[in-house]
């Protein structure tokens, strides 16, 4: 078996970013899965920055991680608060039903 | 040669519970197949030497995000069912963007190699030499002096979020009987009593 490199990492973080994107295009009708896949392309973004932070001797990365968390943490609390007072008001949470102010 | 195989298997299972992720019906299962994800995601991370983001990672996303989701998924009264019809039609064009940046990833990788100068640019580089530092304290060393400011900004943005959820999921429901304190001690006897002279043979109107 050959070594572990950076590559290996980079590429599984490529293949977890297009499992993400797909996500969006196969459940575009419902909102929690879409904001599902939006976390799993966060997790391939992390990867990326972890593995180039171990394997360039960079603490940075690390660092970031921590900041791409908080993000992601405050988006799925905002976007699930949304979503709650979306469906109390419509009683569906659809995406083509959010369209009402497009007017 | 240990190192290598847990990779593989970390990866394996990583990949396997993202596509279970987008592709099962019950967004419950889907829900818990982000926490098998989130796991192995933490697995690789300790694998590569990066315990502290391993553990926060677990702590963040599997403890309050996949929870988050577990209660909002659960709250919502819908007919799951309903929102998968018509979801056949984009698989192709899903496929074909998937495709090709599937493929843009792989080419990159591959011709992609690090520049020699690119190693003067780090800025902080691991500790690890003189002394043995654990993964946590060198962050740590390093969060609480150069990133001080973002640390914090990013304490805010926590906090904001915090106020926005509650503030859009807060409601004043009717009907609901609640005590009001300051309105009970700030009652006065004139406000609510009044003495009448009652004369002998006529009711008190």
């Amino acid at each position: 078996m050959v070594d572990i490199g950076l590559t290996h990492y980079l590429i599984l973080a490529g293949i977890l970013f297009t499992i993400g994107v797909f996500g969006i295009f196969l459940n575009r009708k419902n909102v929690i899965v879409i904001l599902m896949s939006i976390e799993l392309m966060l997790l391939a973004v992390n990867i990326n920055f972890v593995a180039f932070s171990i394997f360039l001797n960079d603490l940075s990365g690390q660092v970031f991680t921590m900041f791409i968390l908080t993000v992601a943490a405050a988006e799925a609390a905002i976007g699930l608060a949304i979503l709650v007072v979306f469906f109390r008001n419509k009683g569906t949470i659809a995406v083509e039903d959010i369209a009402s102010l497009k007017g | 040669m240990l190192a290598t195989l847990a990779f593989y298997v970390f990866s394996a299972v990583l990949i396997f519970s993202a596509a279970m992720v987008i592709v099962v019906r019950n967004p419950v299962h889907s829900v818990l197949f982000l926490i098998l994800a989130f796991f192995n995601a933490a697995g690789l991370f300790i694998l590569l030497g990066a315990e502290f983001i391993g553990m926060i990672l677990v702590i963040v996303y599997v403890g309050a995000v996949a929870v988050l989701f577990l209660f909002v998924v659960m709250m919502l009264d819908i007919s799951f069912a309903d929102l998968r019809k018509g979801a056949v039609q984009f698989i192709p064009l899903g496929l074909f963007i998937g495709g090709v940046l599937l493929f843009q990833f792989y080419v990159l990788f591959q011709s992609w190699q690090i520049a020699p100068s690119a190693m003067l640019n780090i800025t902080t580089p691991s500790l690890s030499g003189e002394e043995e530092l654990t993964n946590a304290t060198q962050l740590g060393r390093i969060l609480y002096t150069d990133y001080v400011f973002a640390f914090q900004v990013s304490g805010l943005i926590l906090l904001v979020a915090m106020i926005g959820a509650i503030v859009l999921t807060h409601r004043q429901r009717a009907g609901v009987l609640r005590q009001k304190v300051a309105e009970q001690v700030a009652r006065k006897p004139s406000d609510v009593l009044e003495i009448k002279k009652v004369e002998t043979g006529s009711g008190v109107e």
